[in-house]
């Protein structure tokens, strides 16, 4: 299997620095990572991954989002170092080879669910992190307290719309994100 | 940021000593308040001891009809679990109303409950704040207070705990285990979180080092009608103005069980003891919740610009007691 080495920016491991291995989009790297780089950072800055952008840095914009073992999560909050061994798909890693799109990439461009796009993959790496949580069972605040817990959950766009709502859109493309999602679901 | 070390535990016991070996130290669960306030300069620990990996991160039912949750489950697969939605269900849906998708994916059962305040003067170090920097003074009192305490503040500090989690512990009479020096012990998820009184630098009773294990639910609310509701200021991601969490057991036509909890309006969650008195052995008449929630905010002593979280609270606890309250007693 292919490795990447470490960065030649980053020196060796000592008291403040770590060797760390991610899987990012399917391919490993071992990388000495600051204990103060965020896994945006690494992506961004070490592997020349620039889908994921750097909005608030502080957790309340979603621009940042990617999937962490196929959950979506905050890229700007979470330390790369405690993230050895860690299994990472960005924006770039969610078609196929070559120019391949992912359905909801697709969707987006169908559905002009943007406008300056700087949000976009953040938005697309939500609603495909969103989607998996649904037909896994998992309720939102707005889903029927009373729904039975186990069967997927049916999106519709309250749901869409709670779940997005980590996501914000500055160019407020948000009605035709939403319509995006819909095209994709299952 | 300044540098830090990194120890990744891989037991409860490792972390408290590396903890203990590691001159300013900080336990790193989610990290999604902690990362945040090391990039504000609010947190400059010297090591991060990461306890995210610990094997706390399942949710087990105890003998006795209990639920012990561990202190590493994420926030997201508490709110989903089944039996935390069957049984408690003001626990899944307070989380549900907290955060985003991607921070519940995150954050921990044990850091939600030691999460910081997001009072604005807290986080921001070029302003006074004795919580941050204990007698630099209280910046929000006479400045922009619009979101803090109308509960059992202090001179010293007017914070409130942003937690949606807690306030739904507090109601259902949980317990926070910890784990430390002494050996382990048990706090009451209602009294884990301190009010300000002259130390607003300490936020809960936790103890230099401890770490908190797990939370247990009691079987004495399990399968208790039990709700949460929670206003701000927009429809979904956003931290509470004011929030209510109650469980009501009606048999014979008499409150048999009650627990309410208020979120937003004081330092802790804040348990409606006087309101329970009031209630306990009442018929769960309109009236009567009115009389108990009134006795209750009597207490609030608002700031000049914070006095509409008393109605506001009152509005939320009254509906949310009478959506609890069986329909043929409700009127």
């Amino acid at each position: 299997m292919e490795t990447d080495t470490a960065h030649p920016t980053t020196g060796p491991p000592d008291h403040h620095h770590s060797e760390i291995t991610l899987r990012v989009n399917g391919k490993p790297h071992t990388l000495t990572v600051d204990h103060r780089s965020v896994l945006l950072d690494v992506l961004r800055e070490d592997l020349d991954l620039t889908g994921a952008k750097k909005g608030c840095d502080h957790g309340q914009c979603g621009a940042c989002t990617v999937l962490v073992d196929g959950r979506r999560a905050n890229s700007c909050l979470l330390p790369a170092v405690a993230l050895d061994g860690g299994d990472i798909t960005t924006v770039e890693g969610l078609g196929g080879d070559g120019e391949e799109l992912h359905p909801l990439q697709r969707a987006f461009l169908d559905r002009d669910a943007f406008q300056c796009g700087y949000c976009t993959p953040g938005q697309i790496c939500s609603a495909i992190g969103a989607l998996a949580e649904a037909a896994a069972g998992h309720p939102s605040h707005v889903t029927d307290p009373g729904a039975p817990a186990g069967p997927p959950v049916a999106l519709d766009r309250a749901e869409i719309r709670e779940r997005l709502s980590g996501n914000l859109c500055r160019c407020g493309a948000y009605p035709n994100i939403v319509e995006a999602v819909e095209d994709v679901i299952p | 940021m300044k540098p830090f070390g990194y120890v990744r535990a891989g037991s409860v016991e490792e972390a408290a000593d590396a903890y203990a070996s590691h001159p300013g130290a900080r336990y790193l669960g989610g990290g999604t308040n902690l990362v945040d306030l090391m990039k504000l300069g609010v947190e400059q620990p010297a090591t991060l001891v990461d306890v995210s990996r610990l094997p706390l991160d399942s949710v087990e039912e105890l003998p006795a009809g209990a639920l012990r949750i561990g202190a590493t489950v994420r926030n997201s697969d508490l709110a989903a679990h089944p039996l935390v939605r069957d049984r408690y269900p003001v626990l899944s849906q307070a989380l549900l109303a907290g955060a985003s998708g991607q921070l519940r994916n995150i954050a921990t059962t044990g850091g939600n409950l030691l999460q910081r305040t997001r009072c604005p003067y807290f986080q921001d170090t070029s302003k006074p704040c004795n919580k941050r920097e204990p007698g630099s003074g209280c910046g929000a009192r006479d400045g922009v207070h619009r979101d803090h305490a109308v509960l059992g503040h202090s001179p010293h500090c007017i914070a409130t705990h942003p937690s949606d989690m807690a306030v739904a512990l507090a109601a259902l009479d949980a317990q926070v285990e910890l784990y430390g020096a002494d050996g382990e012990r048990s706090v009451p998820a209602a009294e884990f979180h301190r009010l300000p009184g002259d130390h607003p630098e300490c936020d809960t009773e936790i103890r230099p080092g401890e770490i908190i294990t797990g939370v247990v639910l009691p079987a004495t609310a399990a399968g208790l009608p039990s709700r949460y509701r929670k206003a701000r200021d927009r429809a979904s991601y956003a931290f509470a103005l004011a929030s209510v969490a109650a469980v009501l057991r009606v048999d014979d036509g008499v409150v048999q069980h009650v627990g309410v909890a208020f979120g937003a309006l004081a330092h802790r969650p804040w348990r409606a003891r006087r309101a329970e008195e009031a209630l306990l052995g009442a018929a769960p008449t309109a009236a009567a919740f009115e009389r108990a929630v009134d006795l209750e905010l009597a207490a609030a002593q608002p700031l000049s610009d914070n006095a509409y979280k008393v109605g506001l609270a009152r509005d939320l606890a009254l509906d949310v007691l009478t959506r609890l309250a069986p329909p043929t007693t409700s009127t």
